[in-house]
């Protein structure tokens, strides 16, 4: 069961922000979907399954880096060739 | 044992690999501008995927094979997640709990002398993150300009034990493992940034601090240095040492504690989707290791009859060690000696005083010098300075001139008695007459003469039995000689003077 | 290729476009001057791409997905980005911020989700071909409640690259039109191996539907026809599995036992993988900007409160808390182990049957807003998840109606047996045209 103050914990870390105003019916919908998610607990087994795909890899070649236009074209904010970006404080 | 310091060691560098670990982007961006080498992989748009580049495993695992480390029979990318704005997907792609490998060990010369194991935990790869430029000023704004050249860039990561003992173990392994990665061609550690340590330090008893952000070799013994007293003077004053991570401030050689809001990182590891496992144990057969430092290191003892501290020193570094060889190759019998004492003594010196790199000395070049100096042609004391020539002309950007040039133009020719009988023998030989030594004057016999009749002082001292009064003499001697005088020589022909004066 | 244009202008009454290309250029080859609409989570150069979320408003991609690519080359016009549920998370497309697409059937209830757009484009007649993406249903609820027919190809065999991922591990690119010879065609052009994608496999589609099953050995699970499917629906499935057996397939009895727990396993899958594949969206590179005078975190969650809609913020948070300190073993852990248990169910099944057949749905299209709690919206999967769970293909066709709204049956199939599923379908279609 988480309370509130988890859930706003949570939203912190996710980086998600929620408001007060949806925290309590959030709250009370985010716990109804863990306890759903407690039938997992009774789950027994392993995951040693069939492996198919594995070492996939590609060769050391260089290939063409796109034109910087296009990496900054979508960017909110640039300068001198660099994406702005709010600092860590 | 209390007091007793621990130290651990992870070690990041960057795999020297043509393109990037999950792209295709040239590792090439040092010298071009900032976002010219990103993709939309590495730019982390959405919708891309990763795949993995396959010699950054090949050299990851030359790199666990050579610190005898087990490959692990199954091992796998996961995701590190967490918010910063160099980390452009907001997740770091490395390896959690199926590392690459794991067990190893690498040995260095131990404090207390003799070799000591230092045991490695794991090696694995990862993503490098972008590069972040701080802006501005606390008035006008702070803000951070983004360059994602470096993203992606592979990294192997070297974790060790806590077994290291002092900041000089720990230099000393950070140099070991340098070399050995160097050794095994998938390292370049003259590549600015190229390597990054994070320590653990603690003292027995107390809690353990992790400093981040140590970017050079000496800032790792000056970083562990610093911190290290820091908390033994904690304990001294019978304060607690907290657990934490502190950064290291390079200009300023001390560790700062690093207040930021999340206190301990939940990372949310878990195994990244879009790759599949690496099933890799078996190439470990087929992997060839070259010869590593510490077989080169015996080899030049037996081969070239060089100490074990000279031979610890030039195999030390893989340039290092391939100059030697090199200078030394077209007549290792002759010059295997002069070349040791030469290198670790003085040219070593002479390059760090310069900061420059062996790479910019020419082998032959020295190999000539060597040459000059085992002849007898020039003192030891003219060698050095003919070399200090060759140094400044390199960083001066002026034609480097051959040491005999250097040699004849300064006139370092060495000057001494048998030495005139060589230029009496040329001009004999010029003249046809037969050398008469009785009436070249003594080069030598003239300074010491002059010298004694400036020095009364220091005549009368060493009649008096001053032993310091000799040296003395010795040194206005090879002050008139301009070093050219053979020490040997000046000592052996003074002691007769000075015998002849009065003793 | 010789370059030319389809003029594209529809009267889109339903919102199932989000973007509209009015001059498509096309080319010739297997698809030919066909307009076919794209779901708004696959890259399109050039092209607006939003996943129906604000915090990709304006994002144009520098590059085509794989899939994209490929319709080009197939000379196929590009004639629009289909509306969806954000991010690709929902069963009904009203959590796209742009506003629901209308079900054409009846436009007071949804089309079904997330590729809603797709679906309610192809049942209108708007365009013949659509593509759509299906991670827990997302192609075959949509195809069920629009009356139209959709596949999810095995996992691996279409590639991800230009896919906005929501669950990596779960969700396939897959095609979506009126009939299956459609379906098939299109199936034709965008699969086949692609070395971006490093979970790629190279195996090309080049089959051509028949009808011919007989002897096709067809399973039914009990858990399909169970509590919680609405009799009508259950009915109608069964007479159409009853067309079928009269074509000459064999039904058989069977159970899924994992069944009970794959919605779980489900969901804490794609939340896990969802929260960590969304926490890019910063505002730096791409999206509304990020206020860069302030501090990042407080910018940076900012950028995402305002951007991000309530459904999308809320598996964010189920995800990261699933794979929080602690939790990992409980949840995401579990979930894993839940996993293997659903394929091996399958497989055990598969050694006795050839395909498995029952509805897409439980219930016919709702009424738009009458789902409003999620966890019973979450519930609605029950049908679709086990399929992407274990990787295996799927296909939805149109068996009839309930109350006048279209129903679907779902035959699902080996891994690699797409064509065996197209088969079934199309035999049925066949049959009843």
């Amino acid at each position: 069961m988480a309370t509130e103050q988890e859930v706003h914990h949570i939203a912190e870390l996710a980086d998600v922000g929620i408001n007060t105003e949806e925290l309590g019916t959030f709250t009370h919908q985010f716990n109804a979907i863990l306890d759903y998610f407690d039938v997992l607990d009774r789950v027994q087994g392993d995951t040693a399954g069939i492996r198919d795909l594995c070492n996939v890899m590609r060769e050391d070649i260089p290939e063409p880096s796109l034109p910087r236009e296009a990496v900054l074209q979508n960017a909110a904010a640039t300068e001198d060739g660099f994406i702005k970006a709010p600092r860590v404080m | 044992m209390e007091g007793q310091v621990i130290v651990g060691l992870e070690v990041h560098c960057q795999l020297d690999t043509k393109s990037k670990l999950f792209c295709g982007c040239s590792t090439d961006y040092r010298n071009d501008g900032p976002n010219t080498h990103v993709c939309p992989v590495c730019l982390g748009l959405p919708g891309t995927m990763p795949v993995l580049n396959k010699r950054s495993i090949e050299y990851a695992m030359r790199v666990a094979k050579a610190l005898n480390c087990s490959v692990l029979e199954e091992s796998e990318f996961s995701r590190k997640n967490y918010f910063y704005p160099d980390l452009d997907k907001a997740y770091q792609i490395t390896q959690y709990d199926k590392p690459l490998a794991v067990g190893g060990y690498l040995e260095i010369e131990g404090d207390e002398g003799g070799e000591k194991r230092i045991r490695i935990t794991r090696v694995h790869v990862e993503e490098d993150p972008g590069r972040l430029v701080h802006m501005g000023t606390a008035d006008r704004g702070r803000y951070s300009l983004v360059d994602y050249n470096r993203a992606g860039i592979p990294l192997i990561e070297i974790v060790s034990e806590p077994d290291m003992r002092s900041p000089k173990e720990a230099r000393k392994f950070l140099n070991k493992l340098r070399a050995t990665l160097e050794y095994l061609s998938v390292f370049d550690s003259e590549k600015e940034g190229s390597l990054r340590v994070d320590a653990n330090i603690s003292i027995r008893g107390s809690e353990r601090v992790e400093v981040k952000n140590i970017t050079s070799y000496k800032g790792v013994e000056k970083a562990l240095t610093f911190e290290i007293t820091r908390q033994k003077n904690l304990l001294r004053r019978g304060q607690k040492v907290e657990r934490e991570t502190r950064h290291f401030l390079e200009a300023r050689g001390v560790t700062q504690s690093s207040r930021s809001k999340e206190q301990e990182h939940d990372y949310r590891y878990f195994p990244e989707p879009d790759l599949r496992p690496l099933l890799v144990k078996s190439w470990v057969h087929d992997i060839v290791l070259p010869e590593l430092p510490d077989a080169r290191r015996e080899r030049f003892i037996a081969q070239y009859g060089c100490s074990l501290n000279h031979a610890r020193t030039l195999t030390g570094d893989l340039r290092l060690a391939n100059f030697y060889e090199t200078v030394v190759s077209p007549d290792p019998a002759t010059l295997a000696t002069l070349a040791d004492t030469w290198i670790s003594d003085t040219l070593i010196g002479e390059l760090n005083y310069r900061n420059m790199s062996i790479d910019v000395v020419d082998p032959a070049a020295f190999t000539g010098l060597l040459g000059l100096l085992y002849q007898g042609v020039i003192t030891d004391k003219s060698g050095t300075e003919v070399l200090r020539v060759i140094l400044d002309q390199h960083k001066n950007h002026q034609p480097c001139e051959k040491p005999a040039t250097i040699v004849d133009r300064l006139n370092l020719r060495k000057v001494s008695a048998t030495n005139m009988g060589d230029t009496a023998a040329e001009l004999s030989a010029k003249s046809g007459v037969e050398p008469d030594l009785s009436i070249q004057s003594n080069p030598i016999v003239t300074a010491i003469t002059e010298v004694l009749t400036e020095q009364p002082g220091a005549v009368n001292d060493f009649m008096k039995g001053k032993k310091g009064a000799f040296n003395f003499l010795v040194g206005q001697v090879m002050k008139k000689t301009r070093g050219c005088a053979d020490p040997g020589e000046v000592n052996r022909l003074l002691a007769e003077e000075l015998k002849k004066e009065g003793a | 290729m010789e370059a030319h244009t389809l003029t594209f202008e529809p009267d889109d009454r339903y919102n199932a476009f989000l973007t509209t290309c009015k001059n498509a250029p096309h080319g010739d080859g297997t698809l030919g001057g066909v307009a076919v609409a794209v779901k708004d989570n696959i890259s399109t150069q050039g092209i607006e791409t939003t996943c129906a979320s604000k915090i990709l408003k304006g994002y144009i991609p520098p590059y085509d997905a794989h899939v994209v690519g490929l319709l080009r080359q197939s000379g196929a016009a590009i004639v629009g980005k289909t509306n969806m549920d954000e991010f690709g998370m929902g069963t009904t497309t009203e959590n796209s911020a742009f506003g629901p697409t209308l079900n054409p059937h009846d436009t007071g209830r949804v089309p079904g989700g997330s590729s809603g757009g797709s679906a309610a484009a192809i049942a209108s007649g708007m365009v013949r071909m659509a593509l759509g993406t299906d991670t827990g249903g997302s192609i075959r609820c949509p195809a069920a409640f629009c009356g139209i027919v959709g596949l999810k190809p095995t996992y691996g065999r279409v590639s991800r690259y230009g896919l906005i991922a929501y669950a990596n591990s779960l969700e396939q690119i897959g095609p979506m039109g009126k009939n299956v010879t459609d379906v098939s065609t299109l199936m034709g052009v965008i699969a086949g191996y692609d070395r971006r994608d490093s979970t790629s496999h190279d195996r090309p589609y080049t089959h051509t539907p028949s009808a011919d099953i007989t002897g096709m050995r067809i399973g039914i699970p009990q858990e399909y026809f169970g509590a919680g499917v609405d009799p009508a629906v259950a009915g109608v499935v069964t007479q159409a599995i009853g067309r079928l057996e009269e074509l000459g397939a064999t039904t058989v009895s069977c159970s899924i036992p994992s069944m009970e727990y794959a919605l779980a396993a489900y969901y804490v899958t794609c939340t896990c993988e969802a929260s960590s594949n969304l926490a890019r969206f910063d505002g730096v590179r791409y999206g509304p900007a990020a206020d860069t005078k302030k501090s990042w975190h407080d910018a940076f969650k900012e950028v995402r409160r305002a951007g991000f809609g309530i459904e999308v913020r809320r598996r964010i948070m189920l995800g990261t808390f699933a794979l929080s300190s602690g939790y990992y073993g409980k949840y995401y852990a579990k979930a894993q182990i839940a996993r293997e248990n659903v394929k091996k169910d399958f497989a055990r099944i598969f050694s006795e049957v050839d395909v498995l057949a029952g509805p897409t749905m439980p219930t016919i299209a709702f009424k738009l807003g009458e789902k409003s709690d999620p966890l019973s919206m979450y519930l609605t999967d029950i049908l679709t998840v086990p399929v992407n769970l274990a990787g295996i293909p799927a296909i939805s066709v149109p068996c009839g109606r309930v109350a006048g709204m279209p129903v679907g049956l779902q035959i699902m199939g080996r891994p690699w047996e797409d064509e065996r599923v197209v088969d079934a379908a199309y035999a049925y279609e066949q049959a009843v045209s």
